[in-house]
């Protein structure tokens, strides 16, 4: 495993900017993971690193070498692809053993073995190992994919999405199988995915891109508790952070016209009356959608609420976040 | 209740679809039929009017097919009785075998420029159709385009410059002018027909390969060619089957050495009077190498046929 630093990136395809002046160092052993919406240029991040893309401008270094102007190859990293891309004419198998056998690896056949056979068994793929990879169902697809990574010991593994297509258990059976391979392998991980746990969970560090550039790195907490802008606070958080003219609650600093509201910021019971729309009733939680001054709020509720709409409820922010117009933060 | 399903056709369906099949193969199949029997009758039977359809079959088309006869007197043929089965034949008609026709030499140069051109064809279509699919090339469409128009007018339209082309470059009558003519008239096809498989095969596969360790080249070794062997066999069967069947650029460029069996085989009909049959038996002989190469590569080229439906 090794360090990978990124240094004043830029990538446009023709008039798309789809990487602006990005420096992001994932040290040794850091697990970060890319949020952003769709185009945020998450895969495209990605694909800068392992060489399938090359910068218009800036370095990227793995272990201090400049790499920018070598082959996917000689960066050994390993990229799990969002779209899956198995090999369609070999078996899970000979898919598995394929980065393996590369003349990068030239592994010997027993040790090739002894691997798929450990890393399939983490990935609950062992009785399909002998299919046709054209004959699995998605999240199997994407369980190769994963394997097809993990069976090496790259510079850093890239994995966009790797879980987007797993039902809720075995997602997270592997958010915590990856989680343990990370941590005994010491690997170097980056990540892009929508799920909010698995950014939460796993992440070491989060970067948020917003249109090709990064926002804000760090910890998953610092970027959920203390976002730099009105947009990266709207990256986690369910449900979203709700937002409303500042002045319609008394206390807002000086600047700041938008207010931002998690659940944890909405005290119940004191404060300015508010209309109650609906609940919505989740099992786990219950949403309680609010009106106020004709802005709607959603917020956490009892699960055994009584509420009813068009009862009045009083509410009252509690430490929430202050945006002045462009949307930065104003503490 | 009816059993109605997306991809499995009804019964009737299955039974409409089989007939209509069955009697379009038996009008395409007539001719080769007849061309098969004739080849097996005695020149008497194969000018029979109404023709023969029951018949006692005979060699003794193949045996004129392959030999070369001149006529003896009865005093010699008993002198010198035949040794085997078709010196049998020969003598029966008051004839003795001098030596081997051509017909063998011409059969084999069609071999060597039948499949070396579609060898060739097949190989820098590859190659070509994989520049063409996945880099950048430049003024890219206008050269498809060109590639494509030397397909607009028939290649024979250009015989008399290619003739005098051939004559001054000392091509004519080769066996390496031929295969390079045939190339040069495949290679379009080849290259178009190409470019489309490869265009089906995603290029994620082989950025998967890069990543993997792998080389460019090495991805297309690995990853492109075993799934554009669809596309590959399909060509060749084409490449081949104009190759093999080509007839006025052999007429004209050829005339010894590298002679090809089409214009051949006609050949034989002056050889001893009408010769239906040895005609036939050279047609007969003529069919079997493509059919058996379509017979090889089937697989593939039904795969070929549902390809987009299979993996998309
Ligand atoms: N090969 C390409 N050619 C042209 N435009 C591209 C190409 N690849 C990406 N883009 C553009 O760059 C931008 C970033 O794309 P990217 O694939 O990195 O987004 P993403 O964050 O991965 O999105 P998603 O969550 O949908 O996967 C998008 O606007 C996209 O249209
Ligand atoms: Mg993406």
């Amino acid at each position: 495993m090794a360090e990978v630093e990124l240094r004043n990136i830029s990538k446009s395809f023709g008039r798309i900017d789809a990487v602006k002046d990005v420096s992001l160092t994932i040290s040794d052993g850091d697990f970060i993971v890319l949020l952003g919406p769709t185009g945020a240029g998450k895969t495209t991040t990605l694909r800068l690193v392992s060489g399938l893309e090359h910068p218009d401008r800036g370095t990227v270094f793995i272990d201090g070498n400049d790499v920018s102007k070598t082959t996917p190859a000689m960066r050994n990293v390993a990229m799990v692809f969002q779209q899956y891309s198995l090999y369609p004419h070999m078996t899970v198998y000979e898919n598995l053993a394929f980065p393996l056998r590369s003349p990068l690896l030239k592994t010997p056949e027993s040790k090739i073995k002894e691997k798929i056979s450990e890393i399939a068994e983490v990935l609950q793929i062992s009785h399909k190992l002998n299919n046709r990879t054209t004959e699995l169902s998605g999240g199997e697809m994407q369980r190769v994919s994963i394997g097809r990574a993990l069976v090496r010991n790259p510079s850093i593994y890239l994995m966009d999405e790797p879980l987007s297509s797993l039902d809720a258990k075995l997602r997270a059976d592997l958010r915590v199988e990856l989680k343990h391979i990370q941590a005994d392998l010491g690997a170097t991980l980056l990540y892009v995915t929508h799920d909010q746990i698995e950014a939460m969970t796993m992440a070491s560090k989060i970067g948020v891109l917003e249109e090709g550039r990064l926002v804000q790195v760090g910890p998953p907490r610092e970027i959920y508790e203390d976002p730099v802008s009105l947009y990266v606070s709207g990256r986690l958080g369910l449900p979203r952070i709700n937002t409303i003219p500042a002045s319609i609650f008394p206390g807002a600093p000086i600047g700041a016209t938008t207010l931002g509201l998690r659940s944890e910021h909405i005290e119940l019971g004191t404060g300015l009356p508010a209309n109650v729309i609906r609940l919505e009733h989740l099992g786990d939680q219950t949403q309680l959608h609010l009106e106020i001054e004709g802005h709607k709020i959603i917020t956490l509720t009892d699960v055994h609420s009584q509420l009813q709409p068009d009862d009045i409820i009083h509410i009252q922010p509690k430490d929430p976040l202050y945006f002045d117009p462009s949307g930065n933060r104003v503490r | 209740m009816t059993n109605w399903s997306l991809t499995e056709p009804s019964n009737t369906q299955k039974y409409v679809a089989g007939t209509l099949v069955a009697i379009y193969a038996l009008v395409t199949l007539l001719p080769i039929l007849w061309i098969l029997s004739t080849g097996f009758k005695t020149p008497t039977d194969s000018i029979a009017y109404p023709p023969k359809l029951i018949f006692e079959p005979t060699l003794e088309g193949y045996v004129n097919l392959f030999t070369t006869q001149t006529r003896q007197t009865e005093e010699y043929l008993a002198n010198n009785p035949p040794n085997n089965w078709y010196e049998q034949i020969v003598h029966d008609k008051g004839m003795v075998i001098a030596g081997p026709s051509r017909f063998g030499e011409r059969f084999l140069n069609s071999v060597i420029i039948g499949f070396g051109s579609t060898f060739l064809s097949v190989f820098l279509g590859t190659l070509a159709a994989y520049a063409f699919s996945r880099y950048k090339v430049p003024l890219k469409d206008d050269l498809l385009f060109f590639i494509l128009s030397t397909r607009m007018m028939p290649p024979i339209a250009v015989a008399i410059p290619i003739f005098l082309m051939f004559r001054t470059l000392g091509l004519s009558d080769t066996h390496a002018g031929m295969i390079l003519l045939y190339t040069a008239v495949n290679l379009s096809l080849a290259v178009w027909l190409l470019k489309g498989f490869i265009d089906e095969i995603p290029i994620e596969y082989e950025e998967a390969a890069l990543i993997d360790g792998y080389t460019r080249f090495q991805a297309f070794i690995k990853v492109v060619l075993p799934q554009a062997t669809t596309g590959i066999a399909s060509t060749a069967i084409f490449c081949l089957i104009f190759a093999w069947n080509e007839y006025a650029f052999a007429v004209l460029l050829t005339s010894g050495t590298a002679q090809t069996a089409p214009p051949f085989i006609p050949t034989i009909i002056g050889v001893g009077g009408q010769d239906w049959p040895a005609v036939a038996a050279g047609a007969t002989l003529f069919l079997v190498p493509v059919m058996v190469f379509t017979i090889l590569l089937r697989r593939h080229l039904l795969r070929g046929i549902t390809f987009g439906a299979v993996r998309k």
